[in-house]
């Protein structure tokens, strides 16, 4: 399996991660070189096998529906690259 | 002081030969001779250091001392750790300062050891040589040309070279057994969900776990008991009472069932590798184990299935670093997009961006069924391949990795060639079992690992048969001539 550099540009698009057009030949190729790796896997026959999520198949334990945190906006707040306020400053998005 | 292991220096603190702080500044002193040369460490936390130890030399006046009270350790810097940065290795996080305590610090604190420092890794956990961090290589102290191993190559050459008594690693697909190997320390990756993840910087959730790295199984055993646990934080943690480790180490292994899966002996296997292997097969067989061959048939798979697994959970989680709320932020974006794509693009590393780049394709509309799915269904296969194995044998056991080590460099053009090192590691993560890699040799003066691969929450089992070898052996004493 083989991706080609448009491929490339679009998962990068939907991982909201830059790759320059500069990079995008070079990371094809070595992403090409890994998904040949993972092509092994369509020769194993897996007909009836229930898919594994979890080494113990164990579910999402789940917790009561109770306030259990305190807030810490000021101390997360304080590595925060950008505040204003009490609020996390971005780019502008609604002109 | 520092050629001895975990357990004889709580011995000696307990003894009152030494305090804490003398202790601790034996090492801290140790970092700042040695270090320069390894690279082990990311941080090293002198003053929060000293004071740790203070308060544990005045808990043990007060008659407070616990087990392993004023005991120094490292951290992999995948942990957080309040009040001091925690990076996992990478530009992304160089400026984060963690806000709270991982679980396994939080217990480490409880129990009165002395953090060191955090030590260095692949970035995020991903690779097998450490050479991934942005803050350059380790190097191995048995010979600094050569990889430490990785993911946690930090730790386990911090241990090798009498740095820190013990560290704490974490295992993803090989990442404390693999190092542990390589540096000739003794690695334990526990059952999926016996330690918490709580406060563990995620990369693959479903096969991520920490554990012990340290010189002895009993050392191990000792750290595993401040470790292990159920943790409400943790929401895949195990609700199991955790057994004291120590008390079964001593335990007879005579009449134990011993499987070498043929699939670790065949091609790609090093020839040196494979002797130590078999020498230390021999000693346990003398200790009164008896050999079974077994077959794990679907072993060729574990690798292409998680390289979908693994990277699929890892794009998940790595979304959370946006450069909006914490971590590295580019400068200037035009718009909100550009600064998600341009502050991850140059906050991650070449391996942690191709790996989201391959998760994001394996879990994009249309390749889901073929690609996680397929690997969902081959990861159960391996599964199925241990549970029948188990059914005739008490341990499995072969190499922990194909060679004794290669050179910095050597692999670091050929992302694949590097995967494949973690060919005997890799399935256990998938079963969700606990392995074990314990020093049983040497190869051109380099280390080699004995894996031993036990049934789930086996742990106390593993580090027995660990020990017995250990009380029969003195691989594990062995230090590197240049750190002795």
């Amino acid at each position: 399996m083989a991706l080609e550099e448009k491929d490339v540009a679009k998962i990068a698009h939907l991982a909201r991660l830059q790759v320059t057009d500069a990079e995008l030949s070079a990371v094809a190729s070595r992403l090409s070189t890994i998904l040949n790796l993972i092509e092994q896997l369509q020769a194993a026959p897996t007909d009836g096998i229930e898919p594994m999520a979890h080494p113990m198949d164990a579910v999402q334990r789940l917790r009561p529906d109770a306030v259990t945190e305190s807030n810490q906006r000021d101390a997360y707040q304080k590595i925060a690259p950008a505040v204003e306020d009490g609020l996390y400053l971005v780019p502008k998005v609604i002109e | 002081m520092h050629d001895k292991t975990l357990k004889q220096l709580a011995d000696a603190l307990a003894a009152r030969q030494i305090s804490s702080v003398e202790l601790t500044g034996l090492y801290l002193d140790r970092i700042k001779r040695f270090d320069p040369q390894l690279n082990s460490f990311i941080t090293v936390t002198e003053s929060q250091a000293l004071a740790q130890a203070a308060a544990a030399d005045a808990a043990r006046a007060a008659g407070k001392a616990v087990a392993l009270t004023g005991v120094p350790i490292a951290h992999k810097d995948i942990f957080c750790t309040q009040g001091v940065k925690t990076s996992c290795a990478s530009k992304m996080l160089d400026n984060f300062i963690a806000p709270y305590n991982a679980t396994v610090v939080e217990k480490m604190n409880a129990a009165g050891l002395v953090m060191l420092g955090k030590t260095n890794m692949d970035e995020f956990a991903m690779g097998s040589s450490n050479e991934s961090s942005f803050y350059g290589p380790v190097k191995n102290p048995w010979n600094t040309a050569f990889v430490p191993g990785g993911s946690s190559g930090g730790s386990a050459a911090a241990v090798a070279a009498r740095l820190a008594p013990a560290a704490t690693g974490t295992d993803t697909g090989g990442s404390i057994r693999q190092p542990a190997s390589l540096c000739g320390i003794t690695g334990l990756k526990p059952t999926y969900g016996r330690v918490s993840r709580w406060g563990m910087i995620a990369f693959a959730s479903s096969l991520d776990q920490g554990g012990p790295m340290a010189q002895t199984a009993e050392d191990a055993a000792l750290l595993l008991n401040v470790m292990a646990g159920f943790d409400p934080k943790d929401s895949t943690s195990t609700h199991i009472d955790v057994p004291d480790y120590t008390a079964t180490l001593n335990d007879s292994i005579e009449g134990l069932r011993i499987g070498l899966p043929k699939e670790f002996f065949g091609e790609g296997l090093d020839a040196d590798v494979e002797q130590c292997v078999r020498d230390a097969i021999r000693e346990y067989e003398k200790l009164g184990a008896k050999v079974v061959e077994i077959s794990l048939p679907n072993t060729h798979l574990s690798i292409p299935a998680y390289y979908v697994v693994a990277p699929a959970e890892a794009s998940s989680n790595l979304s959370r670093f946006d450069g909006v709320r914490f971590g590295y932020r580019c400068n200037d974006p035009e718009n909100l997009e550009a600064l998600y794509k341009r502050s991850r693009g140059e906050g991650f590393g070449e391996e942690v961006k191709r790996r989201i780049l391959i998760g994001t394709y394996a879990l994009s509309a249309g390749y889901y069924d073929a690609y996680y799915l397929k690997a969902q269904k081959v990861r159960r296969l391996i599964k199925n391949d241990f549970d029948a194995a188990f059914a005739n044998v008490d341990v499995i056991m072969g190499p922990t990795a194909p060679h004794a080590g290669f050179k910095l460099g050597e692999k670091a053009a050929n992302p694949v060639a590097l995967y494949l090192s973690d060919i005997y590691t890799i399935a256990v993560n998938m079963a969700g079992l606990p392995g074990l890699s314990l020093p049983a040799g040497q190869s051109n003066g380099l280390p080699v690992g004995l894996q031993i691969i036990g049934k789930h929450f086996a742990e106390a089992r593993l580090l027995n048969v660990a020990h017995r070898f250990q009380q029969a052996t003195d691989w594990h004493l062995q230090i590197p001539a240049a750190f002795a």
